[in-house]
């Protein structure tokens, strides 16, 4: 044989050996999209059920009475306020429904509505004072166990002893629905309120603003940190220096820390120690930059040491500072790079729970965050809570919340993307 | 010819060197240059070596013979290198180029350089011309720059080629064309000296004509170190030749008494090319 034959003879095996790599690429890509499709779809569809909530119309009086005024043509804003409204939907379901008169009947009645639908009865009236000693036909929030019946989360067919919702309360929704009295419609609560103890009050803006300020401390602090340490070490510190090297080690065995740890230190040092205020935004930035760093450090570094150095020499030897040289034409060279580390981080800073249980960002929380110092949670954390809850509506809630974490992270790419292609430079 | 010993080579050559001090008209002069790698590894040997205005100098010799590295002493490029310790005297118009008086930013703006691979920066043509200037505040406005950027281009032999296309970046050029964008680079901020790493190494003959014809035309104003491979190219373009070996000075003569007359068997071989 001579030379040629000996590579004909193997040119077969070559190329099946390309085909089979080919192969082990496709089958794996495939299986991963196949499970994302599946979670994204699992999610998607379990969350949908959140984003509607069931509202009963009744004929709301607004009598003095009842909500404990005293009797005058006019309310200040005060009395108003801290008039009751717990019994106003109530008389009006037992209106509705005269022959309810037994005593645990009339408290099944009761619980169709929210134990929350005064509030927001409360709110109506704040806005119009005229309504005092009106009927006003009004949607009411439904209570949960009642919304989960009409979403058909809770099977009819199943024996009464097994269900949550009783024989004669859905007689009464399909009583309501005969009228129309009775409809899904858009969850504005989710988009609006913050997190409550019962499914159809709570709402995700608690944590959503909890997790915009805590990446926003996270961001500001890490990322101007990391890029100085990252470009001092790389293009000012000494090299063969063991204190450099001790400190590069360090940082890169930071990158593996369990995240948890973190957490701890944030106790001890920023909570224990400064007094920064417990479960607030600053605190949660404060620990979620100290896992950051790491990361942004090492990437950026790496970003500034595949600038070709012909770029710095032709820099130097027009008489720019070492400084010059840095901001001028390694660190825009380099920039898409560290946004990309950076964007990385944040990402990771995102989904982080661990750490945040132990500075106290796990708290619940009604209120809505106003400004980093305040207490609040993060969707992370907020999906944990949730998933813990025993309120069938918190199924449809956890999942909801995770679709709003997606969301805000695909926002969060979308800007880091957006950037490095405006720093992207043409060679 | 072999080299027995080192020893036996630098006897030699204080026999061989040839004229390497001038009596007038000094503009860089060098006195015992020594250069270290890492403490102990020497590249640069006991160099004495004068530079004159207006002159071109050929710096030649086999790969690793220490004359890039000499380049880059003129303008301190070696402090940018770990571990390299540059010892002895270099003076540029009488004055010590490592005195504390002298800041390496002030001696690169007076000594520009060329290195081998086109290096344009990835901005347009017009903002690399004028990154010197603007980076030492040597113009009060606009029109003055734009003054500075057209005559920096005229000189380099690119203002013809690229006058309507400033704003497109400079790395879109050909090779050559951006050769010659790097020596507009670096005549922009009017150095005294340019120093030139292989400036067309990496370019095709066509180019390398328009970028000799160019050195020739700026010797008039600049004294120009060029460092080259090609002995066709010395010959041409240079005033004075130098040959190096192992980083040590073996010859240094005019450029015509060299190719012609050359004191040392090692710089005939080289430049007859039966060695290097």
């Amino acid at each position: 044989m001579n030379n040629l034959e000996i590579v004909k003879a193997g040119l077969n095996k070559r190329y099946a050996k390309e085909r089979r790599f080919k192969f082990y690429g496709i089958f794996s890509i495939s299986l991963s999209l196949l499970f994302l499709f599946f979670l994204l779809f699992d999610i998607g569809a379990k969350s949908i059920p959140a984003f509607t909530q069931t509202y009963i119309n009744l004929d709301i009086e607004f009598d003095k009475k009842s909500m404990k005024l005293q009797d005058q043509d006019s309310y200040s804003e005060e009395a108003l306020f801290s008039a009751s409204y717990s019994n106003l939907g109530r008389n009006a379901l037992y209106k509705l429904f005269p022959e309810v008169t037994e005593r645990k009947q009339k408290k099944a009645l009761r619980q169709m509505l929210s134990s929350g639908a005064r509030y927001d009865l409360r709110d109506v009236a704040l806005k119009n004072k005229n309504y005092v000693g009106t009927t006003q036909n009004l949607w009411v929030i439904a209570g949960d166990d009642i919304d989960a019946f009409v979403k058909g989360l809770i099977d009819r067919n199943i024996p009464e002893s097994d269900r949550r919702v009783k024989d004669y309360q859905v007689e009464w929704v399909d009583t309501l629905e005969a009228q129309n009295k009775i409809e899904r419609r858009f969850n504005i609560n989710f988009f609006t309120s913050g997190d409550s103890r019962e499914p159809e009050q709570a709402g995700i803006l608690g944590a959503l603003k909890g997790s915009f300020y805590t990446m926003l401390v996270t961001l500001l602090l890490s990322f101007p940190i990391a890029v100085s340490a990252a470009i001092y070490l790389e293009e000012f510190a000494p090299k063969n220096n063991w204190w450099i090297d001790l400190i590069e080690i360090n940082i890169n065995n930071l990158a593996a820390v369990p995240s948890i740890v973190f957490g701890i230190l944030g106790l001890a040092v920023y909570i224990n120690l400064f007094g920064v205020p417990r479960s607030a935004p600053l605190v949660g930035g404060l620990v979620l930059t100290l896992m950051t760093l790491p990361t942004i450090i090492i990437s950026t570094r790496a970003a500034l040491k595949s600038v070709p150095p012909s770029i710095r020499e032709a820099a130097l030897s027009i008489g720019a500072s070492k400084m010059q040289v840095i901001t001028h034409h390694v660190l825009p060279l380099a920039m898409p790079g560290i946004l990309t580390g950076s964007i990385i981080g944040m990402a990771q800073a995102l989904g982080e729970t661990a750490p945040l249980l132990m500075i106290g960002m796990v708290a619940f929380v009604a209120d809505i965050p106003q400004s980093i110092l305040d207490p609040a949670t993060v969707l992370p954390v907020q999906v944990f809570i949730w998933s813990d809850s025993p309120e069938r509506g918190f199924i449809a809630l956890t999942s909801a919340a995770i679709v709003t974490l997606l969301v805000f992270l695909f926002f969060m790419n979308l800007i880091a993307i957006v950037l490095r292609k405006k720093f992207e430079t043409r060679w | 010819m072999e080299i027995s010993d080192n020893m036996d080579l630098d006897q030699e050559i204080s026999k061989t060197v040839g004229s390497p001090l001038l009596e007038s008209k000094v503009r860089i002069a060098c006195r015992d240059v020594n250069v270290f790698y890492n403490k102990n590894v020497q590249a640069i040997f006991n160099i004495n070596l004068d530079i004159g205005k207006n002159q071109i100098l050929a710096m030649i010799g086999p790969s690793g013979c220490g004359k890039s590295t000499l380049l880059r002493c003129f303008n301190r490029m070696n402090d940018t290198i770990e571990d390299c310790v540059v010892d002895g005297l270099i003076e540029l118009d009488g004055e010590n180029i490592h005195s504390k008086k002298i800041d390496p930013v002030v001696l690169r703006a007076n000594v520009g350089m060329v290195f081998q691979k086109p290096n344009p920066f990835p901005k347009s043509i017009y903002d690399n011309v004028a990154y010197g200037p603007r980076l030492h505040g040597l113009t009060q406005n606009n029109s003055e720059l734009d003054d500075i950027v057209e005559e920096s281009l005229t000189k380099a032999g690119l203002w013809k080629e690229t006058k309507d296309r400033l704003n497109k970046p400079g790395t879109g050029l050909s090779g050559g064309q951006q050769q010659r964008l790097c020596i507009a680079r670096a005549i922009a901020v009017k150095p005294e000296v340019i120093l030139m790493d292989e400036p067309t190494s990496a370019l095709d003959p066509i180019a390398t004509a328009t970028i000799e014809e160019l050195m020739s035309e700026l010797k008039s104003a600049y004294t120009i170190v060029i460092v080259t491979h090609s002995m066709q190219q010395a010959a041409r373009i240079s005033d004075r030749t130098a040959y190096f070996h192992l980083g040590r000075l073996v010859e240094v003569d005019e450029t015509g008494h060299i190719f012609t007359n050359p004191n040392h068997s090692l710089t005939e071989n080289y430049i007859t090319g039966r060695f290097g």
